[in-house]
């Protein structure tokens, strides 16, 4: 299909005997918002962590944006803006260093790193943080900005590993009011979480257990077919069958 | 190539905002020069010195007061026979015991030569050389005046100086030559196996390795501010000890310094080696502190001499970088050889900084497993 961004085809992940990842299949398209939901250690991580190239898969297709993930890793790099779980800037720097410093690791001009730097700190009201270090700012600032400075160079596609994690609801709703905005720009985010009503906000989610996706849809047809009336119940009902 | 100084200049900012790096950079050789400086040059005054006059006749009291009222020495004891001296030692208030022989001032006018022993406590190294050749320069100054009443018949009285506990002492009060050898494996290895564990713990290294950032330039990036920075400070620890201990450089300015930098390269290729095998700051900092500081200065003849330890911990500071740097350096520096005296150690030194920055290279991931 013309605009697929992501092309998954039997991705296997293996460490030791463990099986991460267990014959995945799945697309995604440009602009679309996905979301992969799954409780810790189902294997959600590790599928991220292929697709932006920093773990090797054990066998099947990955193409990303146009390139293949076993070989051409280095333009996939180009072409993708990622955050993870952890929050991540460096907290040494002031906001201003940390966005500089990732513009240029991304090979963007000056000129553009300071209408981007101006642009980004309107856009979030930082002006007044401009010149202090991350260590200062509250956790819920921190990961607004680091997801801005995901996004900074224009990706084709951005990676959110559990961004949302330890944030308060309020902040929450900012940050997807964010995503749904960078998304209409014509970015795509793939968005892991284990919120499952995080889950609704996105327009096709993939849930995950034990490394394999048991279930991929939007998420009215998930409900429906499950005959439920959140996403939290159609988790529950496939990823967790009740024992006995 | 741009992303690429974009980079060098973090970690430049990482550098001169944390207090604590920028005190173990430049606080800790400052404060280790000054140290050793002073504690060696401080030594010297008063000493314990005593006294075997087996002859007791004029020259020898005059001999005996030149060296108490030269201010370097304080009399402990008189001692009467050979037995004590290694009690007196033992005792440790005494640093140099001066032997006259028998019939020393009469054997002086009759042959014209007299022998006189100067034992010193080679348990510490440093002061037995300095009161040695204190004493030593007290008594040919003494040879002068004798020499110079009796013109016709020049007058020798030969010191023999002999170390107790360790006779082949080597001349260790020049301790700049240790003092950088070791600064600059401590802040090669250390700080930069800590930088970029640091970047491992922090989960940054993963934003760097998803970036477009070759790993060659992550690694180079993080090295490079180190570099420059112990090579700066090479250069301090120089001028510091030339202006406040007024210890010149005897060979090439520009040799010495070039062999530093190799030396820097190989610290820092050891300290990527370091960051890479280890997943936590913890462990980097131990490896770096039990696995470099201790055998550097333990094992590469900074403070004990090769020639005295066991065959073993000869044989296994082979393998230790810091051991030819101190020859080279020593080399340079004290006897003002050139690079026709260290080739030898140089291409040592060379060879292992290949080493370890292959075996780096092979090693670091790009991808985290």
């Amino acid at each position: 299909m013309e605009n697929q961004v992501i092309t998954v085809r039997n991705l296997v992940k293996k460490f030791g005997s463990f099986i991460a990842n267990d014959n995945l299949n799945f697309e995604v398209f440009k602009g679309e918002i996905f979301g992969f939901l799954g409780a810790n250690g189902a294997g959600k991580t590790t599928t991220i962590r292929i697709l932006s190239g920093l773990s090797a898969p054990t066998s099947g297709e990955v193409n990303v944006s146009g390139f293949d993930a076993y070989r051409q890793a280095e333009q996939i790099k180009r072409n993708i803006g990622y955050m993870c779980q952890k929050f991540s800037l460096y907290e040494d720097l002031t906001v201003k260093e940390n966005i500089t410093l990732f513009g240029g690791i991304y090979g963007m001009s000056r000129a553009l790193i300071r209408t981007r730097t101006n642009e980004l700190l309107e856009r979030l009201h930082f002006h007044e943080y401009e010149n202090r270090i991350i260590a200062d700012l509250p956790l819920g600032l921190r990961q607004k900005l680091a997801f801005s400075v995901a996004v900074l160079h224009e990706p084709k596609i951005v990676f959110l590993d559990e961004p949302t994690g330890g944030v308060d609801p309020i902040t929450r709703r900012q940050f997807w009011e964010m995503i749904y905005e960078t998304a209409a720009r014509g970015i795509t985010v793939f968005v892991t979480t284990h919120y499952s009503d995080e889950a609704e906000y996105c327009e096709r989610i993939s849930i995950m257990s034990e490394g394999k996706i048991v279930a991929l849809d939007t998420p009215e047809n998930l409900k429906e077919k499950y005959a439920a009336d959140s996403i939290e119940e159609v988790f529950i009902k496939i990823a967790r069958p009740v024992n006995n | 190539m741009k992303r690429f100084i974009g980079f060098v200049k973090k970690e430049f900012l990482h550098i001169f905002r944390d207090y604590r790096t920028l005190f173990i950079l430049f606080g800790i050789p400052a404060a280790q020069i000054l140290i050793f400086g002073f504690a060696i040059s401080t030594d010297v005054k008063n000493a314990g010195v005593a006294f075997l006059d087996l002859s007791k006749d004029e020259t020898t009291r005059k001999l005996t007061d030149k060296i108490i009222s030269s201010g370097f020495f304080r009399r402990t004891e008189n001692l009467v026979s050979y037995n004590e001296i290694e009690d007196i030692f033992r005792k440790g208030k005494t640093k140099e015991v001066v032997i006259f022989e028998k019939d020393f001032g009469k054997k002086l006018l009759s042959e014209g030569k007299a022998n006189i022993s100067i034992i010193a406590d080679g348990s510490e190294p440093n002061t037995a050389t300095l009161v040695t050749n204190y004493t030593t320069a007290i008594i040919a100054d003494f040879n002068r005046e004798i020499s110079g009443i009796q013109v016709n018949n020049p007058i020798l009285i030969q010191p023999e100086v002999k170390m107790f506990y360790n006779p082949n002492l080597q001349s260790q009060h020049m301790f700049v030559p240790g003092v950088i050898t070791m600064i600059l494996i401590l802040i090669c290895a250390l700080m930069t196996s800590v930088t970029i564990t640091r970047e491992k713990e922090f989960v940054t290294m993963e934003l760097l390795l998803v970036s477009p950032l070759r790993p060659i330039q992550i690694i180079l990036g993080k090295v490079m501010p180190y570099f420059l920075l112990s090579f700066v400070n090479v250069i301090l620890i120089l001028l510091l000890s030339w202006l406040v201990f007024g210890l010149s450089v005897k060979g090439s300015v520009v040799l010495l310094l070039a062999e530093s930098m190799l030396y820097i390269m190989l610290s820092l290729s050891v300290g990527i080696l370091i960051s890479i095998v280890s997943s936590s700051m913890q462990q980097a900092i131990f490896i770096s502190l039990v696995g470099m500081m201790l055998p550097t200065i333990l094992l590469s003849g900074f403070i004990y001499p090769i020639e005295n330890m066991p065959k073993i911990y000869g044989l296994i500071s082979l393998l230790m970088p810091p051991r030819y740097f101190i020859i080279i350096i020593k080399s340079i520096m004290i006897k003002g050889t050139g690079f026709m005296y260290v080739w030898k150690e140089t291409l040592i030194l060379l060879f292992m900084t290949i080493l370890f920055i292959g075996i780096s290279v092979r090693k670091f991931k790009v991808r985290l497993e």
